[in-house]
């Protein structure tokens, strides 16, 4: 029977250095088997272990449709990114996973959407612009607003760059406080979340980012007439197990790990800000 | 006991010295057959050879953290209500393996699944609220999209032979969540312990057949009664109790209430209220690695919403005062069981009450919550 505990052997395809403290991998299941009934959808995580080392929660950033290989996007944050960051080609990894429900994809289709991500880079929204760069023709408008503190903070900025120039995409940065060189906006996320023009006939948004930050993004798209049905988060918790057992990620009667970590607003309206969950 | 209930049983009555006969079948049909024993003075699951080793006449005195067990002149094996654990510990381990990976020669890891060795385990003397909490954690380990191997091969090694509690602790509210006194579904056999002897019935084809070759006299009359003045004694015995499951969702609109506070100043955050609990599924794991470098394993052992790391991540604590921890344990247990599996995850046996250190009792902290009605204060 299968079990969702036991990780299997990945090998490293590619690594590459995104920026000094982001790098790439791309993963291939070492049995074919596995590799070849491996299926995902953008926003979906997979649990990466080390030998030696440990486990962590990471989402896989690359399109669904490459059957062949998956990539994570990874930042160096503790003690097994940082061991993950000193792997090369041909070194080997432990996956468990596809894990947890993804973004409403479905539910974009013919929509624009409106991705909202805050602090340091995003890669559950990775995915999400990938799968839409690359289907470019149905989905309406693409509009990527990323906030951060300080312009370092920006820490993938090539990345952002790029996508400025794909037709219909409107990329706007914001750093609270920047630098002279920084030649986007100053202020918040939400001041850039306001000067969209929002068809609210046909928007889906998708929030990633620091809890406050969505909450703000949210109260601000609610505002502007957005319904709760149109506005989805990305969330983060505590995830031992990776598919709703072990319990240690719940907010109210919500497993993060299963029940999302993408959620529609209005499922985790009630307990979204309040202190304790 | 309904008069329905009663007539589904048809139990034959099995005399108080053909219990050893009856505990012999199960050693003969090769399982392990675990029963309570006096253990560190509180009742134990242990394994049992002959009947001699069971609680004679041993009755358990509980009340907000107390446990004593007192022996009184009767000849009653199962008088007794319930130890510190349920089922629980047998199939969820408390602490285990779940994989193990290994350096090898060329440099590669081997990683393998460990899955525990088991016996079929016949388990004497379970009570209505466990098979209750049993059903809870089933659902949890085994309908879910990944059920747990690890779980799932103790699970069905397992033979219950259950109890009709004919007693009940003064923490008992099992009538109020409608799991007991008396045994309803999810056992091989069942009993009721009569002055004399057992009423005993099959409960699943396995149990019926057992029953079937002890060639029974049908119950008499006389015996059902005692058996339904067992049950009805231990039902009238209860005097806590919890609101039905519509009022129990309404804890998650107290969430600012004065309440969690004034328990959060007397909870230790201890942890023992969710280890005794036989439906709580909390879980950490932890990566092993042993000092030669050449293996490592993953471990899970119970957790805690009560504990420091159950909320962590990374540096930062969702709940670090004691108050808002014991709001998640019982706003989950009360109200978030209902939307996750359909009912509330509290089957009445009270372990939480009697095992608290400082006597908290959740059917007063419900009581005190839920007073006031539903307004959010």
């Amino acid at each position: 029977m299968f079990d969702p505990h036991l990780p299997h052997s990945a090998v490293i395809d590619r690594r590459v250095q995104e920026s000094p403290g982001i790098f790439s991998l791309r993963l291939q299941y070492v049995d074919t088997h596995v590799q070849d009934i491996f299926e995902f959808k953008p926003g979906q995580f997979n649990m990466l272990s080390l030998f030696g080392v440990g486990e962590v929660p990471i989402s896989i950033v690359s399109d669904p449709d490459d059957s062949h290989f998956f990539d994570h996007t990874i930042r160096v944050a503790g003690r097994v990114t940082e061991a993950l960051s000193r792997l090369q080609p041909g070194d080997r990894v432990g996956i468990r996973g596809p894990f947890g429900r993804g973004w409403p994809m479905a539910q974009a289709e013919g929509q624009d959407v409106v991705v909202v991500t805050g602090g340091l880079g995003c890669a559950p929204l990775v995915s999400v612009i990938r799968y839409l760069l690359r289907r470019r023709d149905r989905f309406g408008d693409i509009h990527i607003l990323q906030g951060v503190k300080n312009e370092d903070d920006l820490i993938w900025r090539r990345q952002y760059e790029l996508w400025s120039r794909e037709h219909g995409v409107n990329v706007q940065l914001a750093a609270d406080m920047p630098g002279k060189a920084w030649p986007w906006q100053q202020g918040l996320v939400t001041e850039l979340i306001n000067t969209l023009d929002l068809n609210l006939e046909k928007t889906v948004s998708m929030l990633c980012g620091p809890e406050l930050m969505m909450l703000a993004a949210i109260a601000q798209l609610r505002d502007m007439g957005l319904a709760d049905q149109q506005i989805w988060l990305s969330m983060e918790r505590n995830m031992q197990c990776g598919f709703g057992q072990c319990g240690c990620c719940q907010v109210g009667p919500k497993f993060v790990c299963k029940d999302g970590p993408v959620f529609c607003y209005s499922e985790v309206a009630d307990f979204l800000g309040a202190k304790g969950f | 006991m309904s008069a329905q209930h009663i007539a589904a049983r048809r139990p034959g009555f099995m005399e108080r010295e053909r219990l050893q006969d009856f505990l012999d079948v199960f050693r003969l049909l090769g399982y392990r057959t675990l029963g309570p024993v006096v253990e560190e003075e509180t009742i134990q699951w242990r394994e049992v050879d002959t009947i001699d080793a069971l609680p004679t006449g041993v009755h358990a005195r509980q009340g907000a953290g107390e446990y004593r067990l007192e022996e009184q002149s009767d000849d009653r094996l199962f008088a007794w209500n319930h130890g510190p654990q349920a089922i629980k510990p047998l199939l969820f381990s408390a602490e285990e393996t779940l994989w193990h990976e290994r350096l090898m020669a060329d440099g590669q890891v081997d990683i393998k699944q460990t899955l525990p060795e088991v016996k079929p385990t016949a388990i004497f003397g379970v009570r209505a609220c466990d098979l209750a909490a049993l059903a809870l954690q089933d659902r949890h380990f085994l309908s879910q999209q990944n059920p747990d191997p690890h779980y799932r091969v103790r699970r069905e090694a397992l033979f219950l032979i259950g109890v009709d509690c004919a007693f009940s602790a003064a923490t008992c509210f099992c009538t109020s969540t409608g799991d007991g006194p008396s045994l309803g579904e999810g056992f091989d056999i069942g009993m009721a312990e009569l002055d004399d002897g057992y009423l005993v019935w099959g409960g699943s084809a396995k149990g019926g057949e057992i029953i079937d070759g002890l060639s029974l006299e049908p119950a008499t009359e006389a015996q059902l009664n005692s058996m339904i003045q067992g049950t009805d004694r231990a039902a009238a015995q209860q005097h806590r109790f919890l609101p039905g499951e519509t009022e129990l969702k309404q804890l998650y609109d107290k969430l600012n209430h004065g309440h969690w506070d004034e328990i959060g100043e007397r909870c230790l955050s201890c942890g023992n209220c969710t280890a005794v609990c036989p439906t709580c599924f909390c879980y950490s794991t932890d990566y092993h690695r042993t000092l030669d470098g050449r293996s490592a394993e993953m471990k899970r052992q119970w957790d805690s919403c009560f504990s420091q790391t159950h909320s962590s991540m990374g540096q930062f604590m969702l709940r670090r005062e004691t108050a808002l921890r014991y709001r998640q344990w019982l706003t989950h247990k009360l109200a978030g069981w209902q939307e996750q599996f359909g009912r509330s995850g509290c089957v009445g046996c009270g372990r939480c009450i009697t095992w608290c250190p400082v006597g908290i009792d959740l059917t007063q902290a419900v009581a005190a919550l839920l007073d006031g009605g539903l307004a959010d204060v």
